[in-house]
């Protein structure tokens, strides 16, 4: 790999950003794409409808996004942090009013032409926040509790938001990419340790307000195979399927719990289940060094960027694909509660989609800006 | 203090080293969940993929068709009738009450029916059929086919029901289908059982035969989702359909002899082949309909039948239990001459006989005079054996009585047999823990007091006699299939055949000869004439007070108290090809009410064999085989005396 420091890139034109793009990992992602659209053809006995079509739709579209996404400079993104978060913190607070209006869970808002989950984005947008409040901090900063206070309201706000919709699943994610952000500025291990204690009476406290479909899950989890119908059933189908496809798997559209319908949420949450049923644990490991090759290229990307905003962002997005693939895989194998999070790229649906697709073009903006100066102020130069 | 590139320099050292610690942390779980996969895929591979075929494919077993139960001729006596019944698939009809309601001018549907429906369409899934209506009639049937088109969702289903086309005439013996019960399936492992809608026998020839007519269920192999919706066959196995079971019945007698005990109030009447031992006949009035048992009967009809006083459901040939009575006699006289009593030897009757002061009376107020054993059985003169039997003795009666069957059950293939009992001594110190009083011999050799016996019993014991002494067990059960069951040889009884001889006169002489107490009931028809005994037997006590202002008649007393009447037969006399019993309960006499029906039966049967006879020396002719075919109306249906008995009838 070339860590050859360059020159300065602040003034590069359209067409040089373009081609700094990193082809080898859009493709990549195209290529991880692909295996989901076979999955939902799949999940439809063999048909492009109703998933794998508008999948593809979504993805052209998501595409076109990223590309838009990593061709605006770093800088901009530094910029706007605040706001957008801004923006997406509104939006919580407003699917949490709609909320109430309506029955039970929200957790979108309709614009019509799509739906949006605001818990989605606000990953994204956490993770630009928290890049931009570390951009300038030095190890002295980190080290003081005081300067750590905002950031961790910054963290806790949304995860409060996101608790009420109830969203057990999305709120982990947001704790635990706010984490890692936390661990790579340098904030020494005690404090984690301070913060993991107090959870516990937390959790102890959060117990009581959960649902009752929430508590089961976690019992569900403890104890999978206790209630066969009812809870645990999804689990168990899981594993059954897992289990049966065996090395090579029972081939392509062949997965007879899938296309019986014994297993649930086929097209969404249990879509790696399908995969592992049809192609066997030779098909199933090869889709997670597929995936694992993403997080690759994220650790290079930040390791190659000389400025302290993109590292902790690529690191961050990096972190929070594999928060989804680890809670996800982890889930459909029985080693997780079912908190219903989606496997990115190959799971139907379309704000996940566009979430990583986003994501995706913030880390080629990381790439193709790896080298802009910035300041520690982070705007000044720009 | 650093400089700021020192510091930066110093923060990314730190990043670093944590951003490997992350890293780790990633590879780590990522080489847990290959873990996880090996463990799931390959080392538990195959417990999965057993369970996931049980999930993938349900095995359905299909019911095989019940076997035939068919008559000695081949008339089918149990089959299998189409069942047309209407299904709803509610996911198919839209709405449910609409259609419904649509049905209600073809299918009139009570509040009940409609409620039941609902329920069911509510339980089932969507695409599962529930079933508006059994039992469809043809005109329903074709109604509703007409409607089809009007009515989607619904379907017309044909099923089989079990059919006693001879319906009270069967009822008896062949018993009846019905459900299976928990028992039924606690005792048995056949996977038949767990069918919804399956039936087994409950009673009679259907249950004694369940095994054979049951079949072995076949199965299909369905692959379901995950709501248990059918995908596709996978395979099918028809199964065997249940072997055909041939009877030694004769339905066309059979049917003629539940006619003809039906103005009797409670009769049983029973026919053998003296040769093979093979039931010709075999009815008990009043009987019920298998039918609506098959069907499944109503709580009210099945509660009228258990607390009629006339036991409709008891098979009074098997298992009632009768004071013999003067039929009795016969076998009292065999034991007689074995024990060396000289058949020309008289008694004379006076119309009473002394026994240790105590008197015993001849039914025949003024005496018969001097009687020899042939006389003695063609009046029944009671002083005759009074005298005789206290000569021989009761063990030696007993002993004979049990040669020919007397006793105990005659293991016929039907539940519920009663065993009957011929007392003796030794009997009566083990069961009563009392002494034989000498005047129990005269009661008994007369065959009342403890001698019991059931009419199949005496049918055997006549049929030993009529086929020269061969220890013949009565059955119903001719073949299954091809297998022949029935033995061709039975063992001989040790007896002096000049003796069988002579009792057998005797009993053609208690019919054909003047004096005898059948007289009235003998056969005219050369080469058809019977032999036979009748018999009356007392239910209650005749006080001493009651003698002296003379015996009350029987039609004078409630029909509980009404003496029993019955009859042996055996015909024809020249070459005793069957033997008849016939109990009519309460009936009266013996030789007025009993006798009559014995000798229609026996006349009916002879003429049949004869018309078959010469019908199988003609060209063959497609055989008769409507059960309707059967002949309802016998040539002779009217008791042939309907006169007032005499005063003292003959027992």
């Amino acid at each position: 790999m070339n860590f050859d420091l360059g020159g300065d890139q602040s003034d590069m034109t359209l067409g040089e950003k373009f081609a700094a793009i990193s082809w080898s990992l859009v493709f990549l992602i195209a290529a991880v794409a692909s295996v989901g659209f076979a999955m939902l053809y799949s999940a439809a006995n063999g048909s492009l409808d109703p998933w794998a079509s508008r999948q593809m739709v979504r993805f052209a579209v998501g595409c076109g996004l990223m590309l838009v996404v990593a061709l605006i400079d770093i800088r901009v993104w530094m910029k706007v942090a605040y706001v957008l978060y801004g923006i997406v913190f509104l939006m919580l607070i407003a699917v949490e009013l709609v909320g109430q209006i309506g029955m039970g869970a929200q957790r979108w808002i309709d614009l019509g032409f799509m739906q949006i989950q605001p818990s989605e984005l606000m990953k994204v947008t956490l993770i630009l926040v928290l890049a931009r409040y570390f951009h300038g901090a030095s190890l002295e900063d980190t080290g003081r509790i005081p300067f750590l206070l905002p950031a961790l309201a910054l963290t806790f706000a949304p995860v409060a938001l996101v608790l009420m919709q109830p969203n057990l699943g999305t709120s982990l994610i947001l704790i635990m990419v706010s984490g890692a952000t936390f661990w790579l500025v340098g904030v020494r291990l005690w404090k984690f340790l301070t913060i993991i204690g107090s959870l516990f009476p937390i959790g102890f406290i959060a117990w009581e307000f959960m649902h009752e479909y929430q508590r089961n899950r976690v019992r569900t989890f403890l104890d999978p195979e206790n209630d066969p119908l009812g809870h645990g059933y999804h689990i168990m189908q899981s594993k059954i399927a897992l289990g049966s496809g065996g090395l090579f798997g029972k081939g392509f559209l062949m997965g007879s719990q899938s296309h019986l319908n014994f297993l649930p949420e086929k097209q969404t949450d249990f879509i790696f289940t399908m995969l592992a049923e049809e192609f066997g644990m030779v098909g199933g490991l090869g889709f997670m060094m597929l995936y694992a090759l993403l997080l690759v290229y994220g650790y290079v990307i930040a390791m190659r960027c000389r400025h302290q905003f993109g590292r902790l962002v690529a690191m961050g997005l990096t972190v929070n694909l594999f928060l989804y693939m680890f809670i996800n895989i982890g889930m459909v194998m029985g080693l997780m509660p079912v908190v219903g999070i989606p496997l990115p790229l190959i799971s139907y649906g379309g704000t996940a989609t566009l979430t990583v697709m986003i994501g995706f073009g913030l880390l080629l903006s990381v790439h193709v800006h790896r080298d802009v100066r910035m300041s520690r102020r982070g705007i000044s130069d720009f | 203090m650093l400089s700021a590139i020192d510091r930066d320099a110093e923060r990314q050292r730190v990043m670093s080293r944590r951003t490997m610690v992350l890293g780790g942390m990633k590879a780590a779980a990522l080489t847990a969940f290959a873990a996880r996969l090996y463990y799931l895929q390959i080392v538990e591979g195959d417990r999965y993929t057993t369970l996931a075929e049980d999930n993938r494919i349900s095995l359905r077993l299909i019911a095989p068709t019940r076997g035939l139960i068919v008559d000695r001729q081949g008339v089918p006596l149990a089959l299998n009738e189409q069942n047309f019944r209407a299904i709803l698939v509610s996911e198919r009809a839209g709405n449910v009450s609409q259609i419904l309601a649509q049905m209600q001018s073809i299918l009139p549907m009570s509040e009940q029916d409609h409620r039941r429906i609902m329920r069911d369409i509510q339980r089932s899934r969507s695409f599962a059929p529930v079933t508006i209506r059994e039992n469809l009639t043809w005109d329903q049937v074709s109604a509703i086919e007409v409607n089809l088109p009007d009515l989607p969702g619904l379907a017309i289903e044909v099923g089989q029901v079990r059919a006693y086309p001879f319906g009270e005439a069967t009822a008896h013996f062949l018993g009846y289908v019905g459900a299976v019960s928990e028992a039924d399936q606690a005792k048995s492992e056949d996977p038949l059982l767990s069918l919804p809608g399956f039936r087994v026998g409950k009673n009679g020839l259907e249950k004694r035969h369940d095994d054979v007519l049951r079949g072995t269920a076949g199965s299909t192999q369905l692959e379901v989702n995950a709501f248990g919706r059918v995908i596709r066959e996978l395979s099918r196995d028809e199964g065997k359909p249940g072997s055909q079971v041939t009877l030694t019945i004769d339905a066309k007698l059979q049917h003629f002899a539940q006619q003809r005990l039906a103005p009797e109030r409670s009769a049983a009447a029973v026919v053998l082949d003296v040769d093979t031992g093979g039931i010709v006949a075999l009815a008990s009035n009043p009987s019920f309909d298998p039918n609506q048992f098959a069907m499944g009967i109503s709580s009210e009809l099945y509660e009228s039948l258990i607390k009629d006083e006339t036991n409709p459901l008891i098979n009074k040939v098997i298992a009632g239990q009768y004071s013999p009575g003067s039929t009795f006699k016969v076998i009292s006289a065999l034991s007689f001459l074995e024990n060396g009593i000289d058949a020309n030897q008289r008694v004379h009757c006076s119309g009473k006989y002394n026994l240790g002061g105590h008197p015993f009376h001849c039914w025949k107020k003024g005496g018969h005079g001097a009687m020899d054993m042939k006389q003695a059985i063609m009046h029944s003169c009671d002083v005759y054996f009074y005298e005789m039997s206290r000569r021989v003795g009761i063990d030696k009666i007993a002993e004979t009585a049990r040669r020919f069957g007397m006793g105990e059950k005659t293991e016929i293939e039907l539940p519920g047999e009663r065993a009957g009992l011929v007392p003796d001594t030794k009997w009566k110190r083990q069961a009563l823990k009392q002494p034989w009083h000498p005047g129990e011999t005269l009661i008994a050799s007369m065959g009342q007091g403890y001698v019991l016996s059931t009419p199949l019993q005496l049918a055997v014991m006549t049929a030993r006699l009529a086929n020269g002494g061969r220890a013949v067990k009565p059955h119903l059960t001719k073949s299954v299939d091809e297998t022949l069951l029935e033995p061709p040889e039975w063992p001989a009884i040790q007896v002096n055949q000049e003796n069988l001889r002579f009792i057998l006169d005797s009993m053609a002489a208690v019919v054909n000869e003047p004096g005898g107490t059948a007289l009235r009931s003998r056969i005219t028809k050369a080469g058809y004439e019977m032999g036979g005994k009748t018999g009356t037997s007392q239910v209650r006590r005749i006080s001493l007070a009651e003698r002296s202002t003379g015996v009350k008649k029987n039609e004078d007393l409630p029909w509980r108290q009404r003496d029993h009447a019955l009859f042996i037969a055996y015909a024809p006399v020249h070459k005793p090809k069957y033997a008849c019993a016939v109990v009519v309960e309460h009936g009266g006499g013996g030789s007025t009410v009993a006798a009559p029906i014995a000798r229609d039966i026996l006349l009916e049967l002879q003429m049949l064999d004869a018309a078959r006879a010469s019908v199988a020396e003609l060209p063959p002719e497609p055989p008769a085989d409507a059960p309707a075919a059967a002949s309802p109306a016998p040539q002779s249906a009217a008791p042939a005396s309907p006169a007032a008995p005499a005063p003292g009838v003959a027992r």
